[in-house]
């Protein structure tokens, strides 16, 4: 009896809990399916209709992905977030690194001063910085070039990337930094063989944090690579297929997804990196 | 074919190699120079050799543009001529721009309340679920997806077909099934800024919800114990204990999304490109920039936006930097 009540009470919750959870996963699913449609099927009738016949899988393909990755350029494109991602979490990351050592562990004049003023920095929305930045690009010629991108990717990052650092850094025991100077270990030896290795989870979170931001950017690399097709990355050839192609939606729903795959896998991997780095994150512009 | 793939793989390692490398053999060797010098410079140096890049790149990056901004703002679309506030009044008195400041705040209140609420809502019921981890994976999840991925998946929500021809959209073969006449989401004037609003919501919520959870996972369980014994009901509980508890976190997190949406600009530029009245303030300093090419209109709408977004900030660092004390 105390059982049925206690289910009783409990149904509402569990009717809201799964009825918000299948609204939110709705949207993306819909376009998976679709992403596997044929194209007449999929301008002629709803994503939903797949299901009226569910072990039909004549009605998947895998020709959207085909199509989007080869004819589309969006296979350039992966590539192109690769290679803008990684060296913009990499660089940054050590930067930050280095710094948040030296504004923990090093004596000099004006240390808080100079932490502090760099955390400040979150402040500034990136839409400041990008009309001088992107005049003095043109100047150099590094507008559409990939060292561009990773360099401002990489500064945007920087103040970020040293609060949380230099914070995790501060809290290690300072006994253990002592000792090793006592023992005539270097800095760059008490850096690389003490420091770094316990430095991980926030290192670690940093890295997700800012690998996902730089992949899912749009206004970074739309500003700084402007129209150049041969380093644009998913975001912004998935952009130009929604300007070009708004209506062939078997190009637009794999495209989509071929841009989101990385970062959802990085997301289930490493979920709790993220979330640790968002926590910390909710203050980065 | 495939050798073009193949050189086109290499060299996207060979950059990837370059790119991070570079920055590491740079430290060494700067390492390496202050280590050859007489010992009582070295300490005095090393600092800098550490601390030099970032405070390099914050400069050029950060620091210097914003100023040169500030400049630009006072002066004609081709920083010419200084035109003193001209800008400024621009911003505040052209019809568009009135339209995105209408549309911003719009975004503010909805994107801002509904998220935090429905974050608060489901952060509190998930705790009594035994899928719990589950179903806040899947709320959460589109977090990781970019706006620009986040708009073609509503796009294709959005989608209108005339009403002759069978609906591929979700909500308008919803709408129709009821007996209406389908929408078009994205054109109709009335509807269309909450489209894109919706949007947004979709990706803050689950945010909100992941750190208002660890929020109210920190509840002690004896004081909601206490209150239920003393017979109070789950409504009297939520509202005089979670909220109250939790309310710094609440803080936060709505300070956190007000940010993330004054500066939302990619959902518009996917979507409309600021057309149809839907600009948000953002999205009309890249117009300004690339469209029109009105280089001290859009630095103008730059300072705006930083004027906007830094006393939410400091709250938020302000914020932060109490809780961090308190751990």
């Amino acid at each position: 009896m105390d059982r049925l009540e206690k289910a009783l009470s409990s149904a509402p919750v569990h009717i809201a809990v799964i009825g918000i959870a299948v609204l939110w996963t709705i949207p993306t699913a819909g376009l998976l399916i679709s992403s596997f449609r044929y194209r007449e099927a999929l301008t002629q009738t709803g994503w939903w209709t797949v299901f009226q016949e569910p072990l039909n899988f004549a009605q998947f393909h895998l020709g959207n992905y085909v199509d989007v990755l080869t004819s589309q350029g969006m296979g350039q494109a992966f590539l192109n977030s690769l290679v803008i991602s990684i060296p913009a979490t990499i660089i940054p990351l050590f930067i930050a690194t280095l710094a948040a050592y030296a504004l923990a562990w090093m004596q000099f004049p004006g240390r808080q001063l100079l932490f502090v003023s760099m955390v400040a920095l979150l402040v500034v929305p990136l839409q400041m910085t990008l009309i001088p930045v992107l005049r003095t690009y043109n100047l150099l010629g590094l507008a559409g070039t990939f060292l561009g991108v990773w360099l401002a990717h990489a500064a945007y990052g920087l103040p970020l990337g040293i609060y949380l650092i230099r914070n995790y850094i501060g809290s290690l025991p300072a006994d253990l930094i002592e000792a090793a100077a006592v023992d005539g270990a270097s800095h760059l030896k008490i850096f690389t063989r003490v420091v770094l290795p316990l430095s991980v989870p926030a290192i670690a979170s940093f890295a997700v944090f800012q690998f996902l931001w730089v992949w899912n950017d749009l206004l970074v690399a739309l500003v700084y690579l402007g129209g150049n097709q041969n380093v644009a990355p998913v975001t912004l050839v998935l952009r130009n297929l929604v300007g070009d192609r708004g209506q062939d939606w078997h190009l637009l729903t794999a495209g989509a997804f071929v841009s989101m795959f990385v970062p959802l896998l990085v997301f289930f991997a490493l979920q709790r990196y993220f979330v640790r780095g968002l926590l910390a994150g909710s203050v980065k512009g | 074919m495939t050798t073009e793939n193949l050189l086109r793989v290499l060299s996207a390692i060979a950059a990837v190699v370059l790119g991070s490398g570079g920055i590491v053999v740079l430290f060494f060797v700067a390492n390496w120079l202050v280590d050859r010098l007489p010992r009582n410079v070295r300490p005095r140096l090393l600092p800098l050799v550490y601390l030099a890049p970032a405070v390099l790149l914050l400069f050029i990056y950060l620091v210097v543009p914003s100023l040169r901004t500030f400049y630009l703002s006072f002066f004609d679309a081709r920083s010419r001529n200084f035109v003193g506030l001209a800008n400024y009044i621009f911003a505040f008195t052209d019809r568009g721009m009135l339209i995105a400041f209408r549309n911003n705040i719009l975004w503010l209140v909805l994107v801002t309340g509904i998220s935090v609420g429905l974050g608060l809502i489901i952060a509190v019921l998930v705790d009594r679920v035994k899928y719990e981890p589950l179903a806040k994976a899947l709320i959460f999840l589109p977090m990781a997806i970019s706006f620009v991925g986040a708009s073609v998946i509503w796009r294709f929500i959005y989608a209108y077909n005339p009403p002759d021809v069978a609906q591929i959209g979700l909500l308008n073969a919803i709408v129709v099934s009821l007996g209406f006449e389908p929408v078009g989401w994205l054109v109709n004037r009335t509807v269309n800024n909450l489209a894109l609003i919706t949007i947004m919501i979709w990706l803050q919520t689950g945010f909100a919800m992941v750190l208002l959870s660890a929020a109210v996972k920190g509840i002690p369980k004896d004081v909601i114990e206490a209150a239920r014994i003393d017979g109070a009901n789950e409504l009297q509980i939520f509202r005089r204990i979670t909220v109250p508890m939790i309310s710094s976190t609440i803080v936060v997190v709505a300070t956190t999304i007000i940010v993330a949406v004054l500066k939302v600009f990619d959902i518009v530029f996917v979507m409309t490109g600021g057309l149809l009245d839907t600009d948000v303030i953002a999205s009309r300093m890249i117009r300004e920039m690339f469209n029109f090419r009105h280089f001290g209109r859009g630095s103008a709408i730059a300072v705006i936006l930083l004027l906007a977004v830094v006393p939410v900030m400091l709250t938020n660092i302000k914020r932060f930097r109490q809780q961090e004390a308190t751990r």
